[in-house]
């Protein structure tokens, strides 16, 4: 036997230095089981394995289940629970004010779909950077289980009440207005999840992600097409997302019969590996047509629809100086004296 | 011809002809067609007017409408320096056929009227002065290009006034220099417009009418230039970094100015933008954006009229409770609803005093001139991150879009102040903080930006119920602190907002409030009460709500206080009515004007004099 002692193993850090504690945020209020918990464990995963510095982070979301969410997660980054279906405007202001701050926004399919409806449509359409994720599962829960604009068409609530309208596909309609990361998933399919939104972290303008997230009490029951039972079921995942960071070694397991790489805005790889379909995600066209296709034959794709990393963000066209706008001094701010009199010269 | 809208701004004029020469006491009113082009020419008169050192004031009464539906513009010139509207038309300049007949009958005997002459004016009435001018048949030797000739035909009618009036004509040319700045072609058209309306009038009329202008040099060293630009100024040297906006009358101007001020002075050395602006897709997320802006640590502002700020209340609240900063311009116009989108009204007061639902006060800051539209807008700036909350501007149309003379702005003495913000040494010293906790007594919290380098200076901004450490919370007496000191904040601000202004002789038994644009009008009718009534008045101009100390003094030492507003349910005189005791309540009288034409002297002095007989009566 031997006298020698090892060290006590610290607990495992990230390459920011942090551990996965330091991505936790407040206890969750939320019903046991309910789908919104596991994209918040996926969420602190994915900062934690990114080595995002909590601190630069802001949080935002609307008003519902889903909005609750960003209280649950990171608690060392600034949050700020808005009011319903506006948090896109409030984020717009954010990513103005400080453009070095990475945006997280939880929304809901009634924050997102209905009441926020408009605003959603002119986030998309900027091309904002933010990371803006939909919570989704096709009922107001706090209002006690109201069909949202989510819910599929000929859907059961428990009461019996059958949903007789259409759904809007928020994925389609992002693809369509200008989001340049547009992807689906199942709260409950956790790698690939994870997958999209460590890619997401590395994405730069505005990564929307449909997450189907069943809700445990209003809307996960026979006749529910966003149930667990209904989203296992038919989840069909378009492509097997794969994600390699920028710090990891990117020469590993490359396919390049089947594995289309897409090369992101901070040097990393998302990798999409082909399943049975034939899919190209750079390609808008083929992407709304491929999510059309879906309504016809009631499938529930998952996976990265499209990509684009070369069109500017919203923020990168305004010309902006390096210095975040929240924090310029004076000097940059207020014009000369020399200036005022130029311009009330001008005005005599 | 007919037509489906009701447009006019004529009001019965009621005078008796006083001869002799009126030198620099008149006023002027130009009838065209909405997008004839007519701006320009009113401008050069109004600037003519200007240069000869006279004060004066031009006012555009305009319709809903780009192009096609009658417009007026008054000019009205004042040795005695009184700028406010005046309801008697002297000089009609008669350009509109659809409108002229109408416009003739309402002038007060002994007016004088340049026409169009295929109008046929001159048999309408016998006791106007007509001045019947060919303007089609003089356009086209100065004007080549026929399409163009619409526009300049404009020109000639400031060429005729001029000659009529006693304008030296070389200060209409200098005027139209300074209206088309390097467009040099379009300047020289105009110019010989001027000349040939000018030399038309010479050589055509026998003057008959009264009405002079004579070199005076009451303006030296002024400047002309309207409320919205004046406001665009404020916020640039009040160092604003983001701007969102929702176009709409009357308030987009103040944007549209920003902008182009913004690029030619805010590009930074590296040849990027100090600024953003950013055209939303409506109020609501205008609103939002200067919200999340702010409570990321920018100066951020927005601009509409009232239909905007009713789309704003959800936000508003959101700003009030969660302490955000964020300046909001209002330049209204009169409502409700639609309203009368380019008219002007004080219409909004009440509402953005207490906008939201649940418990709210907000500061209302009330500009009456261009320089307060200046100084405002830096003072709304640094309240807005001193107080942590949303900043109301209450200007409107008549003031954001109308060209007033001004003394040349003042660069500001004092620093940006940037509020109670902790920084990451602040953290470190202090070892965290509480986001809602009044730590000095004053009601104001301490906050952090995010993106602040610092483990501790996170915390949660939520709309809905919280403690003093930004958690969520339902318990009544988390949510009564809270509230209670968000109203000793409001009550900090008393002592913070611009103060009123006073003129008190100490023996005037009656005094009169005003505040905005319709303090214009009061300081015509002050004189007008003493000299013509007898009546001696102190005068006090609120400047911001809440009210300093000064408001509740004023009222203390008067018998009677005349609350004078632009607005039918008299806004001001309620909203002070709340502040005082019940004894001083029963001295408050209400005087409101509200048909969306500026308020003018000879209206209050009227509607003054009748409750003063019959208060004299009652005794």
């Amino acid at each position: 036997m031997s006298a020698t002692t090892t060290p006590t193993p610290g607990p495992k850090t990230n390459h920011a230095g942090l551990t996965v504690l330091d991505y936790r945020g407040g206890k969750t209020t939320l019903c046991a089981g309910c789908g919104h918990n596991a994209i918040t464990e996926r969420i602190i995963d994915a900062m934690y394995e990114m080595g995002v510095q909590p601190e630069n982070i802001a949080k935002l979301s609307g008003i519902g289940c889903s909005s609750k969410t960003p209280a649950y997660f990171v608690s060392r980054a600034h949050g700020f629970n808005s009011v319903h279906g506006r948090m896109p405007s409030v984020a717009t202001g954010v990513a103005l004010a400080n453009q070095k701050l990475m945006l997280i926004g939880v929304s809901g399919d009634g924050d997102t779909a209905s009441i926020g409806i408009g605003q959603f449509i002119h986030l998309m359409r900027r091309n904002l950077p933010i990371i803006y994720i939909i919570e989704d599962n096709g009922v107001y829960g706090l209002t006690k289980g109201q069909f949202s604009a989510t819910a599929d068409l000929g859907s059961k609530l428990k009461t019996g009440v059958i949903n007789d309208l259409p759904p809007i596909d928020t994925c389609a309609l992002a693809i369509q207005l200008g989001a340049t990361f547009v992807a689906r998933s199942f709260s409950g399919d956790k790698k690939q999840l994870l997958n999209l939104l460590k890619a997401a972290i590395a994405h730069r303008g505005t990564v929307m992600l449909d997450v189907i997230s069943p809700c445990t009490t209003f809307n996960d029951h026979e006749g529910s097409t966003k149930s667990y039972k209904y989203s296992k079921d038919h989840e069909e995942p378009i492509q097997e997302v794969g994600f390699v960071p920028s710090f990891e070694n990117i020469d590993v397991d490359y396919d390049p019969g089947t594995t289309a790489n897409v090369r992101m805005h901070d040097g990393s790889q998302l990798r999409l590996r082909k399943l049975d379909r034939d899919y190209d995600a750079t390609d808008r066209v083929g992407a709304l047509s491929l999510l059309a296709g879906t309504h016809e034959k009631g499938e529930m794709l998952t996976g990265v629809f499209y990509v684009n990393t070369t069109t500017p963000s919203f923020v990168e066209q305004l010309n902006l100086t390096d210095q975040s706008l929240a924090r310029m001094p004076e000097e940059l701010t207020r014009p000369s004296r020399q200036a005022l009199d130029e311009i009330m010269e001008e005005l005599r | 011809m007919a037509t489906t809208v009701e447009l006019g701004v004529q009001e019965k004029a009621a005078r008796t002809p006083q001869p002799g020469r009126k030198v620099n006491d008149f006023s002027i009113q130009v009838a065209t067609v909405n997008g004839s082009g007519s701006q320009s020419a009113n401008t050069v008169l109004l600037r003519s007017i200007f240069q000869m050192g006279v004060p004066v004031s031009g006012k555009n009464l305009f319709p809903s409408n780009i192009a096609g539906l009658p417009t007026w513009y008054t000019i009205r010139a004042s040795k005695q320096g009184y700028i406010a509207r005046k309801k008697e038309i002297d000089v009609l300049v008669a350009m509109n056929a659809e409108t002229a007949q109408e416009d003739v009958m309402s002038l007060p005997p002994g007016a004088a009227c340049v026409y169009d002459e295929p109008l046929k004016l001159s048999g309408l009435r016998a006791d106007i002065t007509f001045y019947p001018v060919p303007f089609d048949k003089l356009v086209a030797p100065v004007c080549p290009e026929a399409k163009l000739r619409r526009l300049v035909k404009n020109m000639l009618y400031v060429g005729v006034v001029d000659a009529l009036l006693g304008i030296e004509r070389e200060e209409s040319e200098k005027a139209l220099v300074k209206q088309f700045g390097k467009k040099k072609k379009a300047a020289e058209l105009n110019t010989a417009a001027v000349r040939a309306g000018y030399d038309y009038a010479i050589a055509t009329f026998t003057k008959q009418d009264p009405f002079w202008v004579e070199r005076m040099n009451a303006n030296q060293g002024k400047i002309i230039v309207d409320g919205n630009a004046a406001a665009a100024l404020g916020c640039m040297f009040a160092g604003v970094t983001v701007v969102t906006w929702y176009p709409i009358t009357p308030s987009s101007s103040l944007v549209e100015s920003l902008i182009d001020y913004l690029k030619e002075y805010r590009i930074g050395p590296d040849g990027k933008a100090t600024f953003a602006v950013v055209q939303a897709e409506d109020e609501l997320a205008a609103a939002g954006m200067v919200l999340g802006a702010g409570w990321a640590g920018a100066r951020s502002m927005t601009s509409t009229s009232g239909p905007g700020i009713s789309l704003m209340a959800e936000f508003i609240g959101l700003g009030y409770y969660t302490e955000l900063p964020g300046v909001f311009f209002d330049i209204q116009r009169v409502g409700p609803s639609t309203g009368l989108p380019t008219r002007t009204m004080q219409g909004d007061v009440l509402f953005c005093a207490f906008l939201s639902h649940g418990d709210t006060k907000h500061i209302l800051l009330l500009p009456s001139s261009v320089e307060e539209c200046f100084s405002m807008a830096m003072e709304a700036f640094d309240l807005a991150e001193k107080f942590q909350t949303p900043i109301f501007v209450l200007s409107d149309l008549d003031l954001g879009m109308n060209n007033w003379m001004a003394h040349p702005f003042t660069y500001p003495e004092k620093p940006i102040a940037r509020g109670k913000v902790l920084n990451e040494e602040d953290l470190t010293r202090l070892g965290g903080f509480a986001r809602y906790k009044d730590v000095d007594g004053d009601g104001i919290p301490y906050r952090t930006l995010p993106g602040t380098p610092h483990p501790n200076a996170a915390y949660f901004t939520r709309g809905s119920g919280h403690n003093e450490k930004a958690q969520y919370s339902e318990r009544p007496d988390d949510y009564v602190n809270n509230m209670d000191r968000l109203a000793r904040k409001f009550e900090t601000a008393r002592k913070f907002v611009p103060a009123p202004v006073k003129e008190v002789s100490g023996t005037s038994k009656v005094g009169i409030i005003a505040y905005g644009t319709t303090h214009w009008a009061l300081t015509e009718s002050c004189d007008q009460l003493l000299q013509e009534n007898n009546i001696a008045t102190d005068y006090l101009r609120i400047r911001a709500y809440p009210f300093t100390a000064d408001v509740h003094d004023f009222i203390k030492n008067h018998d009677r206080v005349y609350v004078v507003e632009q607005n039918r349910d008299a806004q001001m005189f309620q909203l002070i009515k709340l502040d005082m005791a019940a004894d001083q309540v029963t001295k408050l009288r209400s005087v409101v004007h509200y048909n969306g034409l500026p308020i003018d002297a000879r209206s209050v002095t009227d509607a003054v004099v009748s409750q003063e007989t019959s208060s004299q009566e009652a005794k």
